[in-house]
């Protein structure tokens, strides 16, 4: 953690040897104070049940020495790139490069992505890490919809993805309903608590409504800890069906679809089955999120995001439209939630936390919100940067974390910053993010 | 009560606690005319405004909208998006209230939702694209085409609606308001902060806005020039009650208004009162 | 009703922790405008902080209790605080004139660097200490056998809650930096025209608001006698509940909407189930919302139109 803060006077900023020194030196100070009992001392419960402890200073000094020296390359670093304020600013002739680019790169990516089970059938790996990514790209698209384009802040997000998931996991073990029909059944209930979480509280506004969101997904999760008759509590449901190929199992069996196809069976197929299921269903969300926005629908969503009050001088039923925006973001997360549960075949409360709605409103606001392409990226990055730091296990939130508050710090609007229009009579001009409102709620 | 009037306020008061802000204000906007409503600041135009538009409720008093069918809705009983929607009744704001992030078309297409909501089946027939829907959706486009071109924006059709200059926006605002194709446009100071050349090409819209689609105006103006050019019928409020009403020319000569303005600021009354001339 | 008597104690300090942590995110929110989610961290950090100045107190040879809680009390609060003034130079401050989600997302993040760094410093096993002030008084011994009890640690949390609040009311509402902070509340350009240092004023409030958070955070290393690296979540998503049920912004608010918290926490365990009282907690925060949208001591939001 360096310590050196971040925005300092632009008008006069000294430059020099001593001042970076002296900066560093207290950063350093500032450091050595901060950790010095936290790393200093390490705390632990002895054995006869009382606390012990020791020390080490060993790490107290490499940790201070890792903050001084990080001090002076951040300073370096600054005075290079010059002020923090002229980075963010990016001539428009960029921006309209970038977006020409973002097309290519959005077709690139389809295609590599379609092409992903090809080029690494053997890496069942790559595989499974292609569908998590595609499952929080589904998820940030849903959320989207919500964050980026009604501007209403959902921090219980994770609620509807569990929903979803406990839909498809209960219905499917105790009625003995195939994936395909639990799948829509899913999505309308968590759409359904969607409307019932959204009737009350939409009129809060802004951070209320983020408390209240957040607040309904801690109970939903804590419903789920509690009601163990149900749902297992904190021992999760397991045995939870696999998808089929529309009837046909992918399994080792004899009405298996390798056996019908007179190929010698591998578990590998059914990897490439999800992996093309939760691709499909990512760019069905995609696809209908495109669609919505160029409908009335949409263009009220994002209506409502800039400026409330008007929207309603226009005889727009503001209510109504944050409930579609809401209903139709947690039918997404329901959708992801059912094909989260028969991937995993196992799942329990634990892997619908807090933490879950805060990575996926991160991969919203660093995509840049409202934008697709920018979501799919920040996806990609977050869930593969989070696989890089799989063997430091401990360490991996921590770095998630400085991750989020740097990226924060130095792309504020998100990777992709403009808007572009839903309509157009002459020609499709990108809409810089400085115009763009986030909306209250 | 006369058929000729679309709008009537009886009795209206609007309290804020203590505070009375509008005291027993009756007055009556005359059909396909252009009513304005002045006085000087804190006199309660745009509370009135607010009234009438369902953003306050009223606490006494009715506000009757009688549209050309002779259908009457109580505004009173109305709020928020119902008024516009249903009654038919459009407005601006003081400070523009455009979608800074959308471009001006996107703005008027924005505030043809209702018909296009309709249109698109609820959303649903649009999703699958049905021919009805992208008729319909094109049609929206044309109405707000011909908008863009009757206000001067065309060009800039496709800028995003909070890069445009001030004048630019006050005009859209008053096209992204007619594209809901309303009965009464309520108009909140629509000349503040315009040039003179700016001022002069408004109240060339307000007029052919009255004749060419029979839109009752009301407007709040402080802009005497504006006031006295175009209005038909004024109506002067001053601590939230009314103290004069009439023709221009019989308001500007009314001692009582005259007063209102000097007792406000004498230099700025006298001002008014001379940019009136 | 002695069974809610001592339920009604029970609540009532609890509560008074849940409130202390509710100040800092009020002071915060009134004056910057975001929710520091870093926040229940911080008081979980305090916790930490408390619990290692105790060990190595204890190990020096020190006896005298009151003496090593007042010097534990004072170093957990300087550290704390630093970690406050930290957090917001480094996450918040390049953020300040930002998009409104930014800097939320910027403490939802140094919540995680703070859970993660007490976890990978401290060891994720939860820290036991022993009871260090024992005692207490029975108020009334009921005819059933039931014993209305008041411990001393209970008293300790009252008396310390009751005068640090005393002190930060006189902060607030008496002292220059009171001042600057509540015109900054108002109107953070205008503020900085007529000569307030508006960053120091920021500053100095999370300062503030960290070392109550770790005083908070001692408290409920006294009473409850552990501390764990996750306890910062739910504390603080209760306190910020709190902070919101006051009225944010507010800051009798958030004080009463600790001990409105903590009441309806301990009443829900005792009366009906204990698994359910956090669930109690926030459906409770969804009705009032519902009905005082702006809580139960914030002031009426008027739409400028």
């Amino acid at each position: 953690m360096s310590v050196t803060p971040a925005a300092t006077s632009h008008a006069s900023q000294p430059s020099g040897a001593a001042f970076i020194f002296k900066k560093a030196l207290i950063s350093a100070v500032v450091a050595l104070v901060l950790f010095s009992l936290m790393i200093g001392v390490r705390t632990e419960a002895g054995n006869q049940g009382g606390l012990i402890y020791w020390t080490r200073f060993g790490d107290l000094a490499a940790m201070v020495g890792v903050v001084f020296g990080g001090s002076i390359i951040v300073e370096l670093l600054r005075q290079w790139w010059g002020p923090v304020g002229t980075i963010r600013v990016v001539p428009p002739q960029v921006q309209a490069t970038m977006a020409f680019a973002g097309r290519w790169l959005a077709t690139a990516l389809l295609v590599f992505t379609f092409l992903v089970p090809v080029i690494f059938y053997d890496q069942r790996y790559i595989l499974d890490l292609g569908i998590l990514v595609l499952t929080y790209v589904m998820l940030g698209w849903g959320l989207n919809v919500v964050v980026g384009l009604a501007g209403l802040l959902d921090l219980g997000y994770v609620a509807f993805y569990a929903v979803g998931a406990y839909s498809y996991a209960l219905l499917a073990t105790y009625f003995d309903l195939s994936f395909w029909v639990c799948l829509p059944l899913a999505g309308i209930l968590a759409a359904f608590w969607g409307v019932l979480l959204g009737f009350p509280v939409l009129r809060l506004r802004g951070d209320y409504l983020a408390i209240v969101t957040l607040a309904f997904g801690e109970i939903i999760r804590l419903v789920i800890i509690n009601w163990q008759s149900l749902t297992g509590g904190p021992n999760g449901v397991s045995g939870i069906p696999r998808p089929t190929l529309f009837g046909i199992p992918l399994d080792n069996s004899d009405n298996g679809l390798a056996a019908k196809l007179g190929i010698e069976f591998s578990p590998t197929h059914r990897i490439v089955f999800l992996f093309y299921l939760i691709l499909a269903m990512a760019l069905l969300t995609n696809w209908v999120t495109i669609r919505l926005r160029r409908l009335p629908i949409g263009r009220a969503w994002e209506a409502l995001r800039e400026d409330e009050v008007a929207c309603r001088a226009l005889g727009i039923n503001t209510t109504t439209t944050k409930l579609t925006a809401f209903a139709t973001g947690a039918m997404f997360g329901g959708l992801a939630g059912a094909f989260f549960a028969t991937r995993q075949g196992f799942i329990s409360p634990e892997s619908f936390t807090f933490q879950e709605s805060a990575l996926v409103l991160a991969i919203v606001v660093l995509g840049g919100m409202g934008s697709q392409l920018g979501v799919a990226l920040a996806a990609l990055a977050m869930i593969g940067g989070f696989e890089l730091f799989r063997g430091f296990d401990q360490y991996r939130m921590l770095v998630f974390g400085m991750a989020m508050v740097f990226l924060m710090i130095w792309r504020p609007r998100g990777l992709i910053g403009h808007r572009a229009p839903t309509v157009f009579l002459e020609r499709s001009q990108a809409i810089s993010s400085d115009l763009v409102k986030e909306g209250h709620g | 009560m006369s058929d000729n009037h679309i709008l009537t306020v009886d009795h209206l008061m609007m309290r804020f606690g203590g505070i009375v802000a509008v005291n027993d204000l009756s007055f009556a906007a005359e059909r396909g005319k252009i009513t304005a409503l002045i006085g000087p600041n804190g006199a309660g135009k745009t509370t009135v405004f607010n009234c009438i538009t369902g953003f306050y409720r009223p606490s006494g008093g009715a506000i009757r909208l009688t549209h050309d069918d002779g259908r009457t809705i109580q505004l009173e009983r109305l709020n928020d998006f119902r008024i516009a929607k249903r009654a038919k009744v459009a407005r601006t704001f003081q400070n523009i209230r455009l979608f800074p992030g959308m471009t001006a078309l996107e703005n008027l297409m924005v505030a043809q939702h209702n018909a296009l909501m309709r249109a698109s089946g609820l959303t649903f027939l649009g999703l699958i694209g049905v021919p009805s829907w992208r008729s319909a959706e094109r049609a929206a486009i044309d109405l707000a085409r011909a908008w863009l071109t009757r206000v001067g924006l065309l060009d800039r059709a496709d800028d995003a609606a909070g890069n445009l200059p001030y004048g630019d926006q006050r005009r859209l605002e008053i096209a992204r308001a007619m594209c809901t194709e309303p009965a009464l446009l309520c108009l909140d100071e629509p000349a503040a902060g315009l040039n003179a050349r700016e001022s002069g090409a408004l109240n060339e819209l307000l007029l052919s806005i009255r004749a060419d689609q029979g839109t009752s105006i009301l407007l709040i103006e402080h802009d005497m020039s504006v006031v006295m050019e175009i209005s038909d019928h004024v109506v002067v409020m001053d601590y939230g009650v009314k103290i004069a009403e009439g023709t221009p020319q019989a308001v500007r000569d009314d001692p009582k208004v005259i007063a209102a303005y000097l007792g406000a600021d004498e230099e700025e009354a006298i001002a008014v009162m001379e940019s009136a001339t | 009703m002695d069974y809610f008597a001592q339920q009604l104690i029970n609540g009532l300090v609890l509560g008074s922790i849940y409130g202390l942590i509710a100040i800092g995110y009020t002071m915060v929110y009134g004056i910057v405008g975001m929710i520091n989610f870093a926040h229940g961290d911080i008081f979980m950090i305090g916790g930490f902080i408390a619990l290692i100045t105790f060990l190595i107190l204890v190990s020096l040879g020190l006896t005298a209790i009151p003496v090593i809680l007042l010097i534990v009390l004072l170093v957990s609060m300087a550290i704390t605080a630093l970690y406050g003034w930290t957090i917001e130079r480094i996450a918040y401050r390049p953020l300040r004139h930002s998009f409104r989600l930014a800097p939320m997302l910027s403490a939802i993040g140094m919540s995680f660097v703070l859970t993660n760094f007490s976890q990978v410093s401290q060891g994720a096993r939860v820290k036991p200490v022993p009871p260090i002030i024992t005692g207490g008084y029975t108020l009334h011994e009921g005819a059933s056998g039931f014993a209305v009890q008041l411990s001393n640690i209970q008293i300790v949390v009252v008396i310390t809650t009751v005068v640090l609040l005393a002190m930060f009311t006189w902060i607030v509402s008496r002292t220059r930096l009171g001042r600057d902070m509540r015109a900054c509340e108002q109107d953070q350009t205008m503020a900085s025209l007529l000569g307030v240092d508006v960053d120091r004023t920021i500053s100095m409030t999370f300062v503030i608001g960290a070392a109550l958070a770790a005083v908070a955070g001692m408290m409920y290393l006294l009473y409850y006698g552990l501390v764990d690296f996750f306890m910062g979540f739910v504390a603080g998503i209760k306190a910020f509940t709190a902070a919101v049920l006051g009225g944010i912004g507010s800051l009798p608010g958030a004080m009463l909407g600790g001990l409105s918290i903590g009441l309806i926490e301990t009443m829900w365990s005792a009366y009906f189930s204990v698994e359910y009282k956090d669930v109690a907690a926030f459906s409770i925060l969804i009705v009032v919302l519902i009905f005082m949208p702006t809580g139960l001591l914030g002031r009426p939001t008027v739409e400028k139109v």
